[in-house]
């Protein structure tokens, strides 16, 4: 991947982690708000009859310490990193996609199902149960797509509940002889569960430094990751996503293809949560077989790591490392009489600490140049806009709108036909024609 | 045990799982109606369950505990409204963040912590429970699930009847206009929040202090989502939420008494149910409009 070289990819790189102006005063918020997330989770230690320093230390110890910690860790980032580089896709397509936990188990489902049925020599049976988790999650977010297309369905909800449909849905083949249940060997009672991928689709470990195990997907996680991060900010395709992600009824009028769009974005976040499904049954992270409780929730955590990054792919990865760290950290931290939960509680706090700032003080600098009086027609800042706060992002000037954190900021014209927003909605239109 | 006394059973179990669910509802559909897609109502819901056996755990009282539970289901509401109808973050998000920090922190609270366990007296009506079929359902439960009767007209009437409520439909459906009618859009919003909050928090202390009498991790194991099921299945109608919400807890309960009753019956499709027909439900009433046409979309004064 890039490095922060003074190279163009580099001054590239700076340029989106500085989101113009107000960006330092976020930076700095979002270090005193990071600081006041681990005040409180270390006060939380405190007050219960912990140690906060024992805890940091079992926490470093189990996650960073040794190699095979280190190992661990790693295990847990790749599946974390995909769900994570998907939730951005969708998130800057403004198709808000929180149906990752499901979307996860469902990659799994259609994994176990290719892997225990199809008898494929060699590592195309791996290649073939990726695929297969691709496609079937994909199809399944693609559902929630076609569900908003032609039934105008919140995507949010529809994904959401069929994250619980997701579950019922393994559960049902976990529970079913004829379907994915193991076989009975011997007397012994049936678990929900399949019986265990062959062997030759399973990641393979890629070699052995010392007792560093690194897994094959994590490569993998981390490839899909530059080539989505270089595909939404180089290409057509990716200046488009982000079109309709700011602005809908703007990218509308330039001709392009909203839904279509959208719908592309949401299967691709969807295929990629799949994706994870398919290391988690893969990968030595469990136990290879498909089981109810085998999402282990990466698909919520990785939703809160994209949310973590601000929707940015490439900041996903040290992101995801940090999660993953926390998660293998957490399984040492009993040890020191402190439940592993708390790590939950780090998390949860981490991310209100990285997503409020920008919020806040975005509407900081609107108040401040709220002098002029309100134009009800002003153009809109989507709600994609809120879920990825980058005001005054350089990169966007097809969205001239929601790129100045403050509408009432700029001269207060009539609008024109043609411009960003003003035809969002029937109310738009109405008090346009007003 | 006669088919009568079977079916008895399975309503009056129904009616235990049915009554959380109706008290959030109550709570998720004045949110909803307000335009706030709620979806941190799992996280109200939970945190008061722990703060209703946290409470009644040091106090001695079941019915501090369970008031206690709603002031939490408040506090969460409270936290929920100033993210996201004053920060302006994305309600979703702010949602989702609660409901794991709830989560994890009850889940951790309770590992470091015993509670005693504590529940509120139960109602027994001398001659009534004994009408055949209904009277063990209507008669026989702990009192807050009378509540109910005094909270289900009373949202109504706020939401339908009063100014307030005008007001609060008129945000949901449309902000631009209410705003420029002089009403405060945000605080609203932040409003109705805690009117559900309030009435999440009232369901989740019930499901602690009445139900079960004591709290475990996760305990509300996703309810909250099913009561979001349960306003999208009644077509944000209150009496249609409630029908929702009582054919999601007979469907639990059948699926917990049927197995007992030697009926095999595949209980990942009852309990995917409730989620399946809030699905078809959208799908099918899609073109009706039937959702508050500012359902889920931020308000800042001067954008659209």
């Amino acid at each position: 991947m890039a490095t922060l070289g003074i190279d163009g990819t580099g001054q590239r790189l700076l340029r989106r982690l500085n989101p113009g102006p107000g960006g330092w005063q976020v930076g700095l918020a979002t270090v005193a708000t990071v600081g006041v997330a681990l005040g409180l989770s270390a006060l939380l230690i405190a007050v219960t009859g912990g140690s906060p320093t024992a805890s940091t230390k079992a926490l470093y110890q189990g996650s960073m310490a040794t190699p095979a910690a280190w190992s661990t860790s790693l295990l847990y980032v790749a599946p974390l990193l995909l769900v994570a580089v998907g939730a951005c896709v969708s998130a800057r397509s403004g198709f808000f996609n929180i149906g990752q936990e499901g979307q996860v188990l469902i990659g799994a489902l259609a994994g176990a199902w290719v892997g225990l049925r199809l008898a494929v020599p060699g590592p195309l049976l791996l290649v073939l149960v990726l695929l297969a988790s691709v496609v079937g999650a994909g199809v399944w977010a693609g559902l929630s797509a076609l569900m908003y297309r032609f039934r105008g369905v919140n995507v949010v909800v529809s994904t959401m509940l069929m994250t619980f449909l997701a579950q019922q849905l393994i559960s049902f083949a976990v529970n079913t002889p004829w379907l994915l249940q193991e076989s009975r060997l011997g007397r012994g009672t049936l678990s929900p569960q399949s019986n265990p991928v062959p062997e030759n689709a399973r990641l393979a470990s890629l070699g052995e430094y010392p007792n560093l195990q690194l897994n094959g997907g994590l490569v993998l996680a981390v490839v899909v990751a530059v080539v989505l991060a270089l595909v939404m900010a180089r290409t057509r395709w990716g200046f488009r996503l982000k079109m309709v992600g700011l602005n809908p009824a703007a990218a509308r009028h330039a001709g392009v293809r909203v839904g279509a769009l959208g719908g592309i974005a949401l299967a691709i976040s969807g295929a990629l949560a799949g994706l994870a499904g398919a290391l988690l049954l893969t990968s030595p992270v469990g136990t290879n077989r498909l089981q109810p409780g085998m999402s282990l929730n990466i698909g919520w955590d990785g939703l809160l790591v994209a949310l973590v990054a601000r929707n940015n792919p490439l900041l996903a990865i040290p992101v995801a490392v940090l999660f993953g760290v926390l998660r293998a950290g957490g399984s040492f931290l009993a040890a020191t009489g402190v439940p592993s939960f708390l790590v939950d509680v780090v998390k949860a706090l981490l991310v209100l600490a990285f997503v409020a700032p920008p919020v806040v003080i975005g509407m900081l600098r609107r108040r401040r140049l709220a002098d002029q009086p309100a134009t009800p027609t002003t153009p809109t800042t989507p709600t994609a806009a809120v879920a990825s706060p980058e005001p005054g992002d350089p990169s966007v000037p097809a969205t001239p709108t929601a790129s100045v954190p403050n509408p009432r900021g700029t001269a207060p014209e009539p609008p024109d036909p043609g411009d960003a927003g003003t035809a969002g909605t029937k109310d738009a239109m109405e008090g346009r024609l007003a | 045990m006669s088919a009568a006394d079977n079916i008895a059973t399975i309503l009056s179990s129904g009616a235990r799982l049915t009554v959380p669910l109706a008290f959030a509802a109550c709570g998720e559909y004045v949110a909803q109606r307000a335009g706030t897609l709620n979806i941190s109502v799992e996280a109200m819901m939970l945190g008061a369950a722990f703060g209703s056996i946290a409470v009644a755990s040091a106090t001695g009282s079941a019915t501090i505990g369970l008031v206690a539970g709603a002031l939490v289901g408040v506090a969460v509401a409270f936290v929920h409204g100033i993210l996201s109808h004053r920060v302006q973050i994305n309600t979703f998000v702010v949602g989702l963040v609660l409901n794991a920090l709830v989560l994890g922190l009850t889940s951790y609270l309770i590992t470091v912590s015993t509670f005693t366990g504590h529940q509120v007296w139960q109602v027994d009506i001398p001659v009534l429970r004994d009408i055949p079929i209904i009277g063990p359902m209507l008669f026989v439960q702990r009192w807050p699930v009378y509540l109910l009767l005094a909270v289900v007209p009373l949202t109504w009437w706020l939401v339908e009847r009063s100014r307030w409520g005008l007001e609060l439909r008129a945000v949901g459906e449309n902000p631009q206009a209410a705003d420029v009618s002089g009403i405060e859009v945000n605080k609203r919003r932040r409003q109705a929040l805690l009117w559900c909050g309030l009435l999440a928090g009232l369901g989740g202390a019930y499901l602690a202090v009445g139900e079960v009498g004591s709290f475990n991790q996760n305990m509300t194991a996703g309810r909250g989502y099913l009561v979001i099921a349960a306003v999208i299945f009644g077509a944000w109608r209150l009496g249609r939420t409630l029908i929702g919400c009582v054919v999601f807890g007979l469907a639990d309960a059948m699926r917990l008494a049927l197995p007992a009753l030697g009926v095999t019956m595949n209980s990942q499709l009852l309990i995917a149910a409730p989620y399946l027909l809030a699905l078809l439900a959208m799908l099918v009433f899609a073109t009706a409009h039937r959702e508050p046409r500012a359902l889920a979309q931020p308000f800042q004064r001067g954008t659209t």
